[in-house]
């Protein structure tokens, strides 16, 4: 009996720290004994076709008409994923390769100015050489956004003087050489 | 009879009531005192991590935007760790040696996660959604601080439950651009508050939000 007074305190307590904090559930990430490979989320087996893959398929066939919410969605993903090796111009001297990555090619080369941009999507969804596919975070609609800023970066990157304004021929001229 | 409590046994009694207070007292101070330390709270510490990734080397250092790799923070309640391969899209040309980053190309070959130690964690019983944040413009750094100045992750801000509700109460001033969300420094937004006094009451009223209904308990308790 005196035993259970010292007991029941303790057992009070330590029951507290099975607290609700730990529910028994499994939660995206963590791990389970249940497979055998241990995690909690399985990745689907070989050959699953997800439910909206029809659809994203259609949408890397079908490139979209261009307008300018499209190319603010491809600078914001090109500032994600492509910047860090090809840098915010597209010269290809972004921050990896100063770092001793192998040098990516300048957009501004004429072998890439005059490529489709159909060519520019393909390269995300398949990678090129060292550069790996950028399929599994790169969406099929933003793939062409993408490629439609690497367009607005070559027209920008390689205009003729002739064809900008006066202001901004102006402004180009204040910034200095 | 005998007299059975002796002349100074109320004395006695008084002390070890107020003993008993004093005790209690303490203890609820102590309990208080430890819920609201670093320790009970977990900011600043560190945890070992099966490799020592550097947050200030690739953020701060190389410019690295953390939707690189926290790739479902914009589309999903979790922000996501990230997977093996999206380290190996620079690791595979750079460092290839490196001892320190054996465990990844490890976990490549054997197709096994890495397996990370969480320092950003709620209880189970609490709902959280970073989508409808990223979406409001709640940006990164409210939440976890200066990420781009730890080389180890750390906890930055306790993140206990009146931390939500002191947003949730009034959401207005903590709102930003969208655009800009993974920004870590907002110095020079927070020097002239005068110029966007206005910008969180619009951005409430843009997208509807009601504080009333965000203190709801069933809002993350659900
Ligand atoms: C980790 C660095 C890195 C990132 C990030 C990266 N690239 Fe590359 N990219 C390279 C390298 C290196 C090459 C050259 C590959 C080679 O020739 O082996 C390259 C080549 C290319 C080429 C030219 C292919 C050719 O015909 O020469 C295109 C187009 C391209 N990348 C587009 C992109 C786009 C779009 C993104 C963003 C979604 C991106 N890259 C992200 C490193 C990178
Ligand atoms: C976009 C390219 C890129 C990605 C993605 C990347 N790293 Fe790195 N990492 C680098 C570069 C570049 C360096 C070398 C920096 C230097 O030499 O100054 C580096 C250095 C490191 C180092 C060396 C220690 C240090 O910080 O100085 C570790 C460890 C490391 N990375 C781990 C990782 C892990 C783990 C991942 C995946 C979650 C990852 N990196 C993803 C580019 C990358
Ligand atoms: C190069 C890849 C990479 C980039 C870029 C990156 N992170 Fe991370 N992040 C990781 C890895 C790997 C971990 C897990 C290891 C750790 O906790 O240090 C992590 C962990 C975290 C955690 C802790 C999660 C937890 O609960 O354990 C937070 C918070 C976080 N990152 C926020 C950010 C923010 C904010 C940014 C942008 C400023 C960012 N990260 C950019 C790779 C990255
Ligand atoms: C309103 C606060 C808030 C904001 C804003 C926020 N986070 Fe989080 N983050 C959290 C909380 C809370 C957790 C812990 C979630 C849990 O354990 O369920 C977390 C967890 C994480 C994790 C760990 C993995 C996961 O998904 O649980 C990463 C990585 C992360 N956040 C990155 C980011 C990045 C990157 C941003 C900015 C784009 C961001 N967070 C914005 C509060 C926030
Ligand atoms: C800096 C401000 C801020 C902080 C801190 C914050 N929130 Fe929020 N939260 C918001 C805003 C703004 C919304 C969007 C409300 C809306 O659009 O109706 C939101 C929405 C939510 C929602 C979704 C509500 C719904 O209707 O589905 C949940 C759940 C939530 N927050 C949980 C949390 C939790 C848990 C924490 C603490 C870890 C937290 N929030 C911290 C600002 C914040
Ligand atoms: C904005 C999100 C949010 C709302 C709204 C909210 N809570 Fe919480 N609550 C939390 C978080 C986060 C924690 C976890 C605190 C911790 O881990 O320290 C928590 C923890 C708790 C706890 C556990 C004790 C503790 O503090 O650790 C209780 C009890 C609780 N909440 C009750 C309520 C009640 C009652 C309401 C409604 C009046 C409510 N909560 C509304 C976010 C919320």
């Amino acid at each position: 009996m005196r035993y259970a007074a010292v007991l029941l305190p303790i057992a009070f307590v330590v029951s507290a720290c099975d607290d609700m904090s730990h529910q028994p559930r499994y939660d995206s990430y963590e791990k389970s004994s249940l497979f055998p490979d241990g995690k909690a989320l399985q990745a689907p087996p070989d050959g699953t076709v997800a439910r909206d893959s029809l659809a994203l398929e259609g949408a890397l066939a079908q490139r979209p008409p261009m307008n300018i919410a499209l190319l603010e969605r491809g600078r914001e993903r090109f500032d994600i994923f492509c910047t860090p090796c090809h840098d915010a111009s597209g010269s290809g001297n972004g921050t990896v390769p100063a770092r001793g990555f192998p040098h990516p090619p300048s957009f501004h080369l004429a072998r890439l100015r005059d490529a489709p941009s159909g060519y520019f999507v393909s390269v995300i969804t398949q990678g090129h050489g060292v550069m790996y596919s950028y399929a599994d975070r790169v969406s099929p609609s933003d793939r062409w956004a993408i490629a439609a800023y690497i367009r607005a970066l070559q027209l920008g990157g390689d205009a003729p003087l002739a064809t900008l304004s006066d202001a901004d021929r102006r402004r180009l001229s204040e910034a200095g050489p | 009879m005998a007299q059975v409590f002796t002349a100074s046994a109320d004395t006695r009694l008084r002390a070890a009531v107020l003993l008993a207070f004093l005790l209690v007292f303490l203890a609820v101070l102590f309990v208080g005192g430890y819920a609201d330390s670093s320790y009970g709270t977990l900011t600043g510490w560190v945890r070992d991590q099966p490799v020592p990734f550097s947050h200030e080397h690739h953020v701060a250092g190389l410019g690295i935007d953390c939707r690189y790799c926290h790739t479902s923070v914009e589309t999903s309640a979790r922000a996501g760790l990230p997977a093996t391969h999206i380290c190996m899209s620079c690791h595979s040309q750079i460092w290839t040696g490196a001892p320190m980053l054996e465990p990844v190309r490890l976990s490549l070959a054997s197709n096994t996660p890495l397996a990370w130690n969480r320092v950003s964690r709620l209880p189970d019983y609490v709902y959280f959604n970073h989508s409808i944040h990223v979406a409001r413009g709640v940006p990164c750094v409210t939440c976890h601080g200066r990420v781009d100045r730890m080389p180890l992750m750390s906890r930055a801000v306790p993140l206990q439950m009146q931390f939500c509700l002191d947003c949730h109460r009034d959401p207005g001033p903590n709102l930003r651009p969208a655009a800009e969300l993974t920004r870590m420094d907002w110095s020079d937004w927070d020097r002239h508050p005068e110029a966007h006094k206005d910008y969180g009451a619009l951005m409430v009223k843009t997208h509807g939000i009601d504080p009333a209904k965000l203190t709801q308990c069933n809002i993350c308790h659900r």
